[in-house]
């Protein structure tokens, strides 16, 4: 009789415990390398808790292909539980009235006070938290191959100055200076640093937030714009198309002393065996060492049919924020944590220096949104800034005046 | 003129040849590139001969490069495409091979126009249909299922394999169908026992071409299907694809080949059968 | 052609066994073709954005469209394109075919190795195409190692030069294919015709030209149907080649929709450009259906 109560107390704890284990289905575009070992992380900890993980991952692009299956899905009305979706696109998301809120997990962990208010509110739709952050990329990076430089008798810059000084004389050692790709949304991270250096924060924001078509039109806009086009005779002329990578090869091979890239460029470095501020320097881009432009990476949370789905949504987000899967995801792909008060000392120097900047400006109000790489705007009018700037570099009959007269009808897409 | 006949059979043969290079390329710098170095690579030799040949990538590709969180390199997408192909080929064909022998031996008043309206149909861009189907799949309950994805195949396959069977079932003589119909055969006996014996060699054509094409097939299968069931294409383009990460080649270009692999086979092997269906089908054309 | 229609021949159940059979077809295409360019159509006059929504809007959809510069280059290279591609494709068919047919050793080797690039995906090529046309990594490099540093090939990094190597890839990747159908035409072609014109002595370009050729109109037929729907919906060769790049110079329709559609969250204008594509194939190819058709129901 004990015995068969034990099996059946057994049996309905079997029950309950499968009850409450949800199939968690998470649409990710990080499929490959070190991505996906960071991926992999959080299947291992939701596996932890007892949820299957439904891998849903596609490629291509920064998430073009990724975007067309949800659609499609949320179209036959099979929504992924959760989808990697940043910046204004939450919002977009959350229009269409298929995004769920997770307030509860955030209120019971205190996100508030464990993300800057910059990065929090793009979780949030209607002041709910619907996504949760997974790192945070530095955009405003300038990668130096310290050797070359030393060839050139020339130092790493710190001003937009000091930036065509050292391109010079590189250029006269016989050096390219500039590493350069390509494709729309590379020019758009150049132009984008350049912009933020000429101009400074507060143009920045009126000109790629507020789509102030006076900031968009002003004499300082048209600076940027020349600006931007003086480096093109310190790139070669084969780098229409090139990838970002190929581009970092060529810093990393000594054929190129600089390129301007985010933190992911850290990446290749590290796999061909260089040492940050040995073999290559990150600095940040030129005049804009007191701001930063951020990437966040952000899982958007759906709508589910049962109670158990949502549970499962929920275990999802909490681990997310957690400092264990902060730091062995960031680590694997060289980004750092988004929530503070991290420890910082697994991480290399770039790194460190990244996540100390991250605290500073935000303070100071001079963290900002990204737009290259869809953090500031509807990705509309993102593209039409893309065919802008990317026209822009590519036609050279094209003058800085038209440049900002087609910004400012970019600005007008919505 | 003996000597101007050996010059233009050398000038026909350089041509030949010539044309072969160009179409032997690609995949030259997909092959060497599969079985260099990563560090050769990235000196930046990309169309050069390799310096050394290593295999690595080629089982990392099979078997260990990361796809998703999984590890376990194509293995497995290549045995979901092969479950989704087979039955969107058969179905296909056999749809086409149906409704060709009605264009051409037994049209009514519309047929013709029948015809035209499916046949326009192979211009319709595959991106317009996607949240459409999307929803139909939904409804039916076939959203993210292989049944789904083979449905999706057939229906958009059905245009060219209707126009195949017809343009060769217009060249086979109505004497034939008539004689049948004289020892009293119907529809179906003369389809089976008149027509298909025929179909041989369109069939071999029909069917090399629906599998390049579903096997080939990226969009549908990228939106149509999901985790488990998803077929090689994704994988290879998950393989292939990283934002941020280090990139690859020679385990990309690899697994390039590895996908390629039944179709770059069924044309080797098959690829007579292919020239050969075609000279039959033209014929009478 | 004679039909057998005549209900004297035929029982009730004959008469309708025809259509009934084609009826799976016929309403798999009506509703999956049609309707859904009739849906699209509607999309086209709404208000949708990253989904489906039905807010009319009227024509504001097409007013963003015609107002956009890039919409116009991607029609513009839809035409260079088409035009060279399916020209091209068919010139370098024809001729591959016709040499082939001439008695060839190793016959069976090379039409495997002019027709092994239908096989491929472009996802599957894209990559070493991309390298061998970019004047760092490819031909240019090797030629400039040969020692001629005076050769240029930078069309995939010149704007005004890009979309023609989508020309070249795109040519690469469908000769083999039409190669082979005219091959098959040629190998139908009754031999005494051509030995009857020798011994009337015309040369062998003549008799190709006005003879042989003119005797495949079917095989052009289908040719031009299967190249030109490549033309049209040619995303993948573009997407892997350029990506629409330098810029957006070599932007076809196919990859202005998807953008517009799926990745911009600007639905409405991806419909209303999906519908201008419609148009313009339905104008060139419905007047080609019907003549043809026509002639061989009439033939």
């Amino acid at each position: 009789m004990q015995a068969l109560r034990i099996t059946l107390c057994a049996a309905t704890m079997a029950v309950a415990f499968a009850a409450n284990a949800a199939e968690v289905e998470v649409l990710h575009w990080w499929t490959s390398g070190g991505e996906a070992k960071a991926a992999a992380e959080l299947k291992k900890m939701l596996e932890a808790k007892g949820h299957k993980w439904k891998d849903f991952a596609v490629a291509g692009g920064a998430g073009e292909n990724a975007m067309t299956a949800l659609k499609t899905r949320v179209v036959s009305g099979n929504p992924p539980t959760a989808a990697q979706i940043k910046g204004p696109a939450i919002q977009e998301w959350g229009e269409e009235g298929v995004l769920a809120s997770i307030d509860d997990v955030a209120k019971k962990e205190n996100w508030d006070k464990l993300l800057p208010p910059v990065v929090s509110n793009v979780m949030k739709y209607k002041g709910s938290y619907v996504a949760v952050p997974v790192n945070v990329h530095r955009v405003n990076w300038l990668w130096v191959n310290p050797e070359l430089l030393k060839k050139a008798n020339a130092k790493a810059p710190t001003t937009i100055d000091e930036f065509f000084a050292t391109a010079e004389a590189l250029k006269k050692a016989g050096i390219q200076a500039v590493a350069y790709g390509g494709q729309p949304w590379q020019d758009a991270t150049v132009f984008e640093a350049i912009a933020l250096g000429v101009g400074g924060p507060d143009f920045y924001k009126k000109a790629f937030i507020q789509l102030d078509a006076n900031a968009l039109k002003s004499p300082t806009m048209v600076k940027s714009l020349e600006t931007y086009k003086r480096i093109k005779p310190y790139t070669d002329k084969n780098s229409a198309g090139r990838e970002w990578n190929l581009a970092t090869a060529m810093v990393i091979n000594g054929k190129a002393a600089m390129q301007f890239m985010g933190d992911w460029a850290k990446g290749e470095f590290l796999a061909a065996g260089k040492v940050p501020g040995k073999d290559f320097l990150c600095v940040p881009a030129p005049g804009t060492a007191n701001d930063y432009t951020f990437n966040i990476d952000s899982f958007a949370m759906f709508k589910l049919p049962n109670k158990d789905a949502e549970k499962g949504e929920k275990d999802f987000a909490s681990a997310v924020m957690s400092t264990q899967f902060q730091e062995v995801f960031n680590l694997n792909k060289g980004s750092i944590p988004v929530r503070a008060g991290m420890d910082m000392s697994k991480f290399d120097s770039c790194g460190q220096q990244s996540a100390k900047d991250f605290q500073t400006t935000s303070k100071k109000g001079t963290l900002l949104p990204s737009f290259a790489h869809g953090m500031a705007m509807h990705s509309a009018t993102q593209g039409a800034y893309y065919d802008a700037i990317s026209q822009f570099w590519n036609d050279d009959k094209m003058t800085a005046k038209q440049a900002a007269d087609k910004l400012v009808a970019a600005a007008k897409v919505q | 003129m003996h000597d101007q006949n050996k010059l233009w059979r050398i000038a026909l043969y350089g041509v030949l040849l010539y044309a072969a290079v160009y179409y032997l390329l690609p995949l030259y710098v997909m092959v060497t590139t599969s079985v260099k170095s990563m560090d050769e690579i990235r000196a930046g030799n990309l169309i050069a001969l390799p310096m050394s040949i290593t295999f690595d990538a080629w089982t990392k590709a099979w078997a260990t490069a990361c796809t998703g969180v999984d590890c376990n390199g194509l293995s497995g997408y290549f045995w979901n495409s092969v479950k989704m192909v087979i039955p969107a080929v058969l179905i296909s064909t056999s749809l086409g091979a149906l409704n060709g022998y009605v264009l051409s031996k037994w049209r009514f008043k519309g047929s013709e126009l029948t015809f035209a309206l499916i046949l326009f149909g192979v211009f319709i861009p595959f991106q317009v249909v996607l949240l459409p189907m999307a929803q139909t799949l939904g409804w039916f309950g076939l959203a993210r299922s292989v049944a789904g994805l083979i449905f999706v195949h057939v229906v958009f396959g059905i245009a060219s394999t209707t126009l195949f069977f017809r343009n060769y079932y217009v060249g086979i003589p109505d004497e034939l169908i008539k004689a049948a119909r004289l020892d009293g055969a119907g529809f179906w006996r003369i389809f089976f026992k008149v027509v298909l014996p025929m179909s041989t060699p369109i069939v071999m054509v029909v069917l090399i071409w629906q599998f390049t094409q579903i096997w080939n097939d990226f969009l549908f299968g990228v939106v149509f299907s999901s985790g488990d069931s998803q077929p090689i294409t994704v994988g290879l383009n998950n393989l292939a694809n990283t934002s941020t990460s280090v990139k690859e080649y020679n385990v990309d270009m690899a697994a390039a080949i590895i996908a390629a692999l039944p179709t770059i086979v069924v044309y080797v092997l098959a690829g007579k059968y292919f020239v050969r269906g075609l000279t039959a089908g033209a014929v009478k054309g | 052609m004679t039909q057998f229609n005549g209900p004297a021949q035929y029982g009730f159940a004959e008469r309708w066994l025809p259509r009934l059979v084609l009826a799976p077809s016929f309403l798999l295409t009506l509703v999956f073709v049609y309707g859904f360019i009739a849906w699209n159509g509607y999309l086209s006059f709404t208000a949708s954005r990253l989904l489906p929504n039905y807010e009319w809007v009227g024509l504001a959809q097409y007013e963003t469209l015609f107002a956009n510069e890039r919409a116009w280059v991607a029609v513009k290279n839809l035409f260079i394109f088409g035009g060279l591609f399916i020209g091209g494709g068919m010139a370098m068919g024809i001729l591959l075919a016709v040499f082939l047919d001439q008695k060839i050793r190793g016959e069976g080797v090379l039409r495997t190795l002019y027709l092994y690039p239908m096989a491929l995906s472009f996802i599957v090529t894209g990559t070493a195409w991309k390298w061998m046309l970019n004047p760092g990594l490819g031909l240019e490099k090797l030629v400039h190692d040969w020692g001629f540093t005076s050769f240029t090939f930078d069309w995939l990094v010149n704007p005004d030069m890009s979309i023609y190597t989508v020309v070249i890839a795109g040519i690469w990747q469908s000769s083999g294919f039409v190669m082979a159908l005219f091959l098959a035409g040629l190998r139908g072609i009754d031999d005494s015709i051509i030995k009857a014109a020798q011994i009337d002595g015309a040369s062998l370009p003549r008799i190709y030209w006005r003879i042989v050729l003119p005797a495949l109109r079917p095989v052009f037929f289908s040719t031009l149907m299967i190249l030109a729907h490549i033309a049209i919906k040619s995303f993948d060769l573009v997407m892997a080649l350029t990506g629409g790049g330098p810029g957006f110079s070599s932007d076809v329709p196919a990859t202005f929709m998807y953008a517009s559609a799926f990745t911009r969250g600007q639905m409405g204008v991806g419909a209303a450009s999906a519908m201008m594509m419609l148009a313009t194939v339905a104008a060139i190819v419905v007047p080609y259906l019907y003549s043809e058709l026509r002639g061989s129901r009439n033939a």
